[in-house]
């Protein structure tokens, strides 16, 4: 980045798919007019970087050396960055990043609350670095690990070194990574593949493609020296056709590793090859479940088999396979160039290192974080999140995806680690975290994840195909206010079958978000059923419509109501019949006066 | 509308169509695995996959129409009928969900006059949910052609739609 000595700043732009999207790429075409029009274009650098997770306050601009930290800037700030930084040398403050608290305007990156707490290690290089040039990787010390393996190491030593580390997979299930290298190198097979599975399905989870985007080498390294250590020659990328910016930074990454030496044939001079492929997903989150995923890359229905055979026995079209999630490979090349003592130094004593968390929801501060193992969910969402938007009360954080499960205010101190999550119901997952305020009802999002993974459900087992549907049923006749109490108890009864009794992590893990909402929340399904009422004025159907004293009796609900269910004189307040009342809102969206509410 | 009817039921199986599949059929000749990215890049074709083109590289490819009917309904990225000229998909996430959505979906289908999964009378718009486009940070969204909107309010509605005819 910084090779010229003619430049005396760089200027980063956000090029990730938030800030993209909400016009990055016209905020940096605009800088490269400006800076040329004052002539500075010799001294003065524009980077289009991967992901910085500030996402809620994109697009991202940042200024080195100071790292000046600009956010929300728009096209038409442009002029006056360019003719006020880094023409005259004075910050802009106006568009600095203000404390939502006291107001107060933060000057640069590391001062920033969201960014304190984190240790990023996976993500260090994300936002550092052009992920389109491998020079700005190697500069780095990119591809410094994959030579140190392929020169002074053979691959027990990695195997060992990896065991040592403590890394555990990063896709959700946490299976030790250097265990299962280890049954992969012990199998017995002259051909083995790697997979990186880069399915990233969870709603609400983005971090691998923030990886994927912002560094891209880093999963490509990690793998080749993956592919080392078990024996393999060749390897898959499985993507997420969702996610065409990763795609083609993959494309390039690989072109450029390949073109150098440092992938395809006789890597480093070593005589050891690797080719890897991108494959895009067609459209279905089972494919994240690894032996749906194979039978995805095989070009058949994307359907789970039972295990045993494990992958590492007989995986992609028969042969021994591993397979890891795009951001434990990641952790990869770190590990071998800093050892697995200092790995082991972060986190916990079973969940070492560090994990990245997509923040979402009702929260100020949307984006990625990337924290110690063993931080509390409170630090996550209050210090580095920047707690809930608008006043509202928090009520409940979602971890883990469709897989993961509900956790309330009570269970905020506990450590985020693999066991500790599993033990309160929850699971680490792939690192989506959804915060919900008071506004949000419990038994809704339980329908909502149970919606997704009945949906998603590939129909192969009878528990999750049938299970989730009646399950469903359930949840709809609740929210709906025909739920009875014994609704309750087949509920209960039908998620822990299913757990039990399906065929792959999918339908296993589907009914956790409604064990937990029922867990920590079991009143508002109550009062959903005993009281036909929803408690956070979320479901449509069991809402009440009520017409404030604002009315001005002009009459417009009622001539607009389809059931003729209000009444009143004119120029007098009126009144909803709720036992008529069909809650379709018309009355609402007419009053001129906005003196209809909604409980 | 007898001769539209016609027209789509030869799609797909004409000469230059059969030149055109087998442009792609040769990019993949000899790879394992193939039959998904034969599949999509058929669909970059036509935005669907016209019957006419899936029975020809059934008989390219020596798979049975059975099987590659069975990959084709299975994943719901394929689409077996024509589609509007304007993509939409409505993101579904949880993000998207807790930030509103669900009425975000509601004011498309009435703005388009259609349901989810349905194209306009005028070949438009196709109207889609999806699960998550990962944008959580920009909730709630919609992605027309691949371009994503973000922060939607039922009220800018109508201004992005007034940009693709």
């Amino acid at each position: 980045m910084m090779q010229d000595t003619r430049i005396r700043a760089d200027v980063l732009v956000c090029g990730g798919t938030a800030c993209s999207a909400s016009g990055s790429q016209e905020v940096m075409k605009r800088l490269r007019e400006e800076i040329a029009k004052k002539g500075l274009s010799e001294e003065i650098n524009v980077v289009k970087t991967g992901c910085h997770g500030f996402c809620e306050n994109g697009p991202l601009v940042i200024v080195y050396p100071e790292g000046t930290f600009y956010v929300r800037v728009k096209p038409e700030d442009v002029p006056e960055i360019v003719e006020e930084h880094l023409y005259k040398g004075r910050v802009v403050e106006r568009l600095l990043y203000h404390e939502p608290t006291t107001g107060k305007s933060i000057p640069t990156y590391k001062e920033i609350d969201f960014y304190k707490k984190q240790k990023r290690v996976v993500l260090s290089k994300c936002g550092a670095i052009n992920p389109e040039k491998i020079e700005e990787y190697i500069a780095l010390g990119g591809y410094e690990a994959l030579g140190k393996v392929l020169t002074t190491m053979t691959p027990e030593q990695v195997i060992e070194e990896v065991k040592k580390s403590g890394l555990r997979g990063r896709g959700g299930a946490g299976f030790p990574t250097g265990m299962k290298w280890q049954f992969a190198h012990g199998a017995k097979g002259d051909k083995k593949y790697i997979i990186c599975n880069a399915d990233e399905g969870d709603p609400g989870a983005f971090m691998d493609r923030s990886v994927l985007e912002g560094d891209p080498h880093a999963v490509l390294e990690g793998m080749a020296i993956g592919a080392y250590a078990i024996g393999a020659d060749e390897a898959y990328m499985y993507v997420r056709a969702e996610y065409p910016l990763a795609i083609k930074r993959l494309e390039i990454a690989i072109d450029q590793a390949e073109k150098m030496g440092l992938l395809g044939n006789n890597i480093f001079g070593s005589g050891f090859n690797l080719k890897i492929h991108i494959k895009k997903g067609a459209g279905a989150f089972v494919c994240g479940e690894e032996t749906a995923l194979m039978a995805s890359i095989e070009g058949r229905r994307g359907m789970p088999r039972p295990r045993p055979p494990f992958p590492a026995n007989s995986g992609l079209w028969g042969k021994p396979t591993n397979i890891n999630n795009v951001e434990t490979w990641a952790n990869v090349p770190q590990i071998i160039l800093k050892g697995a003592d200092w790995f082991r130094s972060m986190g916990t004593e079973k969940s070492t290192g560090t994990k990245v968390f997509a923040l979402t929801g009702k929260i100020n501060h949307t984006g990625l974080a990337e924290v110690p193992m063993g931080i509390t969910m409170r630090e996550i969402i209050f210090d580095i999140g920047g707690g809930i938007p608008n006043g509202k009360k928090f009520k409940a954080v979602q971890i883990g995806g469709p897989s993961g499960g509900c956790l309330p205010e009570s269970m905020l101190d506990t450590p985020v680690d693999y066991d500790s999550l599993t033990k309160v119901g929850a699971m680490m997952g792939s690192g989506g975290l959804v915060v919900m305020d008071e506004t949000t009802c419990m038994v809704d999002v339980a329908k909502f994840f149970l919606n997704f993974t009945q949906s998603e459900s590939c129909g192969k087992c009878t528990p999750c195909r049938e299970g989730t549907k009646r399950m469903l049923e359930i949840l709809n006749r609740i929210t709906s206010g025909q739920g009875t109490e014994t609704d309750l108890v087949v509920l209960e009864d039908l998620a822990k079958t299913i757990k039990v009794s399906a065929l792959c992590g999918l339908g296993q893990t589907a009914p956790n978000p409604v064990l937990s909402t029922l867990k920590y929340f079991r009143d508002e399904y109550e009062a959903h059923i005993k009281e036909k009422r929803c408690p956070a004025g979320a479901c449509e159907k069991l809402a009440q419509y009520f017409i404030t004293e604002d009315c001005k009796g002009c009459g417009l609900c009622a001539r607009n109501c389809p059931v003729h269910a209000i009444t009143g004189e004119p120029k007098k307040r009126h009144v909803i019949d709720q036992t008529m009342c069909i809650k379709c809102g018309t009355c609402m969206q007419n009053c001129p006066f906005k003196a209809i509410t909604k409980k | 509308m007898a001769s539209q009817a016609t027209n789509i039921a030869v799609v797909g199986g004409t000469d230059a169509d059969h030149a055109k599949i087998d442009i792609i059929l040769k990019k993949y000749e000899g790879q394992k695995g193939s039959l998904i990215p034969i599949l999509q890049d058929t669909q970059d074709l036509y935005n669907y996959l016209p019957r006419k083109a899936l029975e020809y590289i059934a008989e390219q490819t020596g798979n049975p129409i059975s099987a590659i009917y069975g990959v084709v309904t299975f994943y719901s990225q394929f689409h077996l009928n024509p589609r509007g000229r304007n993509i939409v998909r409505v993101c579904q996430g949880t993000a998207c969900h807790v930030r509103g959505g669900k009425t975000i979906l509601e004011t498309m289908e009435k703005a388009l006059g259609v349901k989810a999964g349905h194209t306009t009378d005028d070949a438009r718009f196709t109207l889609e949910t999806i699960a998550c486009l990962g944008a959580c940070g920009m909730a709630p969204v919609m992605q027309i052609n691949g371009e994503t909107h973000g922060r939607l309010t039922p009220e800018i509605i109508p201004e992005i739609l007034a940009k693709y005819k």
